[in-house]
């Protein structure tokens, strides 16, 4: 007791006045670091997610092919979040003698329950967010150009007749699969009955999609996948668009890194500050070893002062953490357009383990050596302090590392590839420090004034500049690694170009390419280009009936066994294309031994591996091909894409409907509506919708990536200035003695400059290079996104950090040099 | 050897292996101080004074020979043990204070005592401060104190645990002739007064004077008939 109020009464004091600011200040930083991060990448994801989520109307949403039970609605009830029902179907609207098949949307009031249907000026609803009113319908721009209707006129369904009450510009759930559309037309559901077309056995797909508290949100997901019965399943955004999905995820990730990068960089900087702390306490030690303290009381004394310093450190970062994450919740959700999510409070227990992690690993080495002070230095102080155990520092510090790497990362790999790139930076910036300071002593006799002055500097403290030199290193390699993963993410962003194609035409005929093409370009389309599509249905596996092989895999390889195969034929892999395994066939493939080339992820899903033979019905005949490569595809192209290629020449024959995207510049749909006039079997799909959401999400995520950097550049910064503080005491004792001896102000100021601006150098050379190898090993395994050669970018970050060392160390000595070397010494001594 | 003696020296060495040879700082050094001497040791810089004081306390450990303290071999004590014998019996006073910064005069009078464990550590340092005239300062800290000031903190602090002897290096070393007469009339009284051994490491003959014995010490070794002593 009488202890823990010494280390009490120590810890109050050095707070006013002394270096446990600044350990205290490290740990804060990295608590409010991990409780920032973790908590504004928990919101932030939860609001894309939610953002995403207006695909499909909600949060989640149940479907099947058969009305939904009560039980769905009433579970969504009982757990307080909204819920909204749709039947959608296929009919004919009739306009006169006009016939269109259309997709009939039947809506609950309510419904979308996340997003909004914009409608076009000049409508004539009153609320549309209630939805079509009872007698009116909502037409796509599609159907309405279909069916030759405008607002104000009449058309019918079934035995019902509507007023076309608006015509909808953009639908916020456009999460369809693009082959079963047909233009959208819209009704409340209240409507549906009259028409006479929900007889039983109709084929419909019903919906109900429900929203709210996140969590209600996912007891409700769980409930419902447990009930789920044949026909049945459960919708969620990410599973809507796999372009969505790879933003959300390469986000998460990106998150990941962030979070850890700055929990490192916390611990670099604790490491630091620790060991200046119990530099500084040498003498204090030895006084109570002489006066009777046992390496017991010592130990004891520094523990309860450790412990003391990590809890107001985490109090502080959680307080720092929970005014951030206000200021935080306020600007992303003006930035990104969307409310955010309350915090939780798993970040403020995260931060507090972190704290204890951090000194655990890197405070408590250094500081507990101080038992093994030697009582002597009261009387000798040149009598050496004790080393902190180099190996097992190494060995404490790094499962502290990787414990932290495997928890907050939650991503092997990216924990794996970051502690791999860490150690090996630092042995790498550990041997190039060892060099330099023998070169550095080498060099001595030869060089004059200044550099000579700051090579000896460099060369005295041995042991401080390798330790100065790995830890400013390492914290400008992480810095400089994610920005670079940071410019990787905004290019992989900014490959979705402003003219990526915004229409989807299916179902042209053979006999149509000629006269379509034609249409296309006079509409304003470039170059059109068609691809053909069989659709077929998958048949069997290696002989064995796909019915019977699929029935207890998990229900997306189920439901896509079920779904019909759009087939196409390519004589080269697409621009799109990265084989990722298997080889593309070349030349001529004799049609009876057919190829097939299938994207990875679809193929994995499916439990398709190379050289499975797959078989086909397509219209009634039998299609049999082997699989001889596996593909990785870049769906955000959002050009057509297919999942499986089948060689040239082996669909010949078959029945081949021709499918095109393009860009259709604002202003031109009079174009579209011709075409549609002309070719009327022709489907014409706007993706404009999607195409903004992955242009939204990928902005969103650019906006959180900038802010979470932010933090961590804090955070390097906070390590540059504990690496300064390491040398600061023995640093202005040598430059009062310099002073005391006749050095000029401009001589002292010149050998700091050329001593940091050197340690600099060195540190800014091997950041670069660590930090270009660590970026692209994770642009390639973490955010499976081509690796690019950043050497630019990556030495002018370097050479800033460079700068921003020698700046930062000629500053924090500056001071020395307006005060009188006396009270510099004094100081010192005191 | 007197079973009275407070600090004995048997035959101690000293010497540190350097790459090309080794250095003998202390060779051959034995002499005995009874309880309640007080005892001078002096000689010029690099003599081995300080490396003879740190092996008598306990610090260090000598390359040959032993020190017995208050009865207590050196020798047969571990490094904790040797600490425990200095918390219970031994006081020191150093010539640059030793006094720790972040804690006031009086905490850091508490301190040995609180270190020990005891209960009753602030008015045993309030009572000590009175006496070497600091009951008024006994919240300031080291930098709000004069040198003289700090000192006498020093020397409360070392007699506050009523040590059986009392080790002094250089006390008066860092101070001024006149404020370092009064620390050493201070020092001399407290030590008069409760019967403390001192041994007295300076190069000030002036103040060695004030002892009973002045040893003198040369090149790391006791000049002639040091272990017998030159009494005054």
């Amino acid at each position: 007791m009488r202890l823990i109020r010494l280390a009490w009464r120590m810890a109050r004091r050095e707070l006013g006045a002394g270096e446990v600011r600044v350990l205290l200040a490290a740990l804060a930083l990295a608590v409010a670091a991990v409780a920032t991060v973790g908590s504004a990448s928990e919101r932030a994801q939860a609001a894309l997610v939610r953002e995403a989520n207006r695909l499909i109307g909600g949060d989640a949403a149940v479907r099947a092919d058969a009305p939904l039970p009560v039980a769905f609605a009433q579970r969504a009830k009982a757990l307080g979040l909204a819920h909204a029902s749709t039947t959608s179907f296929r009919s004919m609207l009739r306009n006169g003698t006009n016939m269109r098949l259309v997709e009939v949307r039947a809506l609950e009031r309510g419904y979308p329950l996340r997003g909004a249907y914009e409608l076009e000026p000049g409508h004539a609803v009153v609320d549309p967010a209630a939805g079509p009113a009872p007698g009116s319908i909502w037409l796509t721009r599609n159907a309405a150009a279909a069916a030759g209707a405008a607002v104000g006129g009449d058309v019918a369904l079934g035995r019902s007749t509507f007023r076309v009450a608006a015509i909808v510009a953009k639908e916020p759930d456009a999460g369809f699969d693009l082959m079963e559309l047909a233009p959208h037309v819209l009704i409340g559901l209240p409507d549906l009955a009259a028409t006479g077309l929900m007889q039983p056995g109709a084929r419909a797909t019903f919906r109900i999609a429900v929203a709210g508290d996140a969590d209600a949100v996912a007891t409700f997901a769980r409930d419902a996948k447990a009930q789920l019965g044949r026909g049945q399943r459960l919708e969620s955004a990410a599973e809507a668009r796999p372009e969505i999905r790879n933003a959300l995820a390469r986000a998460e990730r990106f998150f990941g890194l962030a979070a850890l990068i700055s929990v490192v960089l916390g611990a670099i900087a604790v490491a630091l500050a620790a060991r200046r702390h119990a530099l500084r306490h040498l003498d204090a030690c030895a006084l109570m070893r002489c006066v009777g303290a046992t390496q017991g009381t010592i130990t004891r004394l520094y523990v309860f002062e450790l412990a003391i310093v990590g809890v107001l450190g985490t109090i502080a970062g959680l307080a720092i953490a929970a005014v951030l994450s206000f200021a935080l919740g306020w600007w992303l959700a003006g930035a990104l357009g969307v409310a955010l999510p309350a915090p939780g409070f798993a970040p403020a227990w995260q931060g507090a383990v972190v704290a204890l992690a951090v000194l655990a690993g890197f405070a408590a080495p250094p500081v507990l050596a101080l038992r093994r002070v030697s009582p002597l230095r009261v009387l000798r102080r040149d009598v050496a302090g004790p080393r902190a155990g180099a190996i097992a520092t190494l060995l404490l510090a790094l499962a502290a590392v990787a414990g932290l790497l495997l928890w907050r990362a939650g991503d092997a790999t990216l924990a794996t590839i970051v502690l791999v790139g860490l150690v090996a930076s630092a042995a790498v910036l550990a041997v190039l420090g060892a060099l330099l300071v023998r070169v550095a002593s080498a060099l001595r006799p030869y060089l004059r004034g200044a550099a000579r002055h700051g090579l000896a500097s460099l060369a005295r403290r041995r042991a401080t500049t390798l330790v100065q030199l790995v830890a400013l290193g390492l914290g400008l390699s992480i810095v400089l690694l994610l920005s670079l993963v940071r410019s990787d993410l905004e290019r992989w962003r900014d490959e979705l170009p402003v003219d990526a194609p915004n229409r989807f035409l299916i179902n042209a005929q053979s006999d149509q390419i000629p006269a379509l093409t034609e249409s296309l370009r006079a509409a304003g389309v470039a170059e059109p280009m068609l691809v053909p599509m069989v659709r077929a249905r998958l048949t069997a596996v290696n002989g064995t009936a796909v019915a019977a092989k699929q029935r207890d895999e998990d229900e997306r390889a189920q439901r896509l066994a079920e779904r019909e195969f759009n087939l196409t034929w390519r004589a080269q892999p697409g621009p799109d294309d990265t084989i990722a395994a298997g080889t593309f066939w070349t030349g001529d493939v004799p049609a009876d031994a057919a190829q097939l080339s299938v994207e990875r992820r679809f193929a994995e899903t499916l439990g398709w591996k190379l050289g499975d033979e797959i078989a086909f019905d397509i219209a009634g005949s039998a299609f049999r091909a082997r699989v001889t490569s596996l593909r990785d595809v870049k769906w955000e192209s959002f050009r057509p894409n297919f999942f499986v290629y089948a060689s040239p020449g082996a669909l010949d024959g078959y029945a081949t409907t021709w499918i095109t995207a393009f860009h259709l510049p604002p202003g031109r749909e009079d174009g579209m509506n011709a075409i549609v006039a002309r070719f009327p079997n022709l489907t014409i799909v706007d993706v404009g919708a999607i195409l903004d959401q992955v242009r939204r999400t990928g902005e969103q995520v650019g906006l959180a990536v900038r802010f979470v950097f932010g933090f961590t550049l804090a955070a390097g910064l906070l390590v540059l200035l504990a690496a300064i503080g390491a040398t600061r005491d023995e640093r202005l004792h040598e430059v009062a003695v310099m002073r005391v001896l006749g050095a000029r102000a401009r001589q002292v100021a010149a050998a700091q400059w050329s001593e940091f601006a050197l340690l600099g150098a060195l540190t800014a050379l091997v950041a670069a290079i660590a930090s270009e190898i660590l970026a692209a090993q994770f642009a390639q395994r973490v955010l499976q996104i081509e690796p690019s050669a950043h050497w630019g970018p990556a030495f002018a970050g370097a050479a800033l950090g460079a700068l921003a060392i020698a700046v930062t160390g000629a500053l924090a000595t500056r001071g020395v040099l307006r005060t009188s070397p006396a009270t510099t010494l004094r100081a010192i001594a005191g | 050897m007197s079973s009275a003696a407070a600090v004995a020296a048997e035959k101690l060495g000293k010497r540190v292996a350097l790459p090309e040879r080794t250095l003998t700082l202390l060779d051959d050094v034995s002499f005995t101080v009874a309880a309640g001497e007080a005892v001078a040791i002096v000689g010029a810089s690099g003599s081995g004074k300080s490396t003879l004081l740190g092996l008598l306390a306990g610090l260090d450990s000598p390359s040959e020979g032993r020190v017995v303290l208050d009865g207590t071999a050196l020798d047969t004590l571990d490094e904790d043990g040797r600490a425990r014998l200095r918390g219970a019996r031994v006081g020191f006073v150093f010539q640059s204070f030793q006094l720790l910064p972040m804690l006031t005069a009086r905490e850091n009078v508490m301190l040995p005592l609180e270190l020990a464990g005891a209960r009753d550590a602030a008015p045993r340092a309030e009572a000590i401060l009175s006496r070497v005239g600091l009951g008024e300062r006994l919240g300031h800290y080291p930098r709000q104190l004069s040198g003289g000031e700090q000192q006498r903190v020093a020397i409360a602090r070392a007699f506050v645990v009523q040590p059986a002897i009392l080790f002094a290096d250089e006390p008066t070393g860092n101070l001024d002739a006149q404020t370092g007469g009064a620390v050493a009339d201070l020092l001399f009284a407290l030590n008069a007064e409760r019967g403390t051994t001192l041994v007295l490491v300076t190069h000030d003959d002036k103040l060695a004077q004030r002892c009973h014995r002045v040893l003198r010490l040369a090149g790391g070794r006791l000049q002639a008939g040091g272990s017998g002593g030159l009494t005054w």
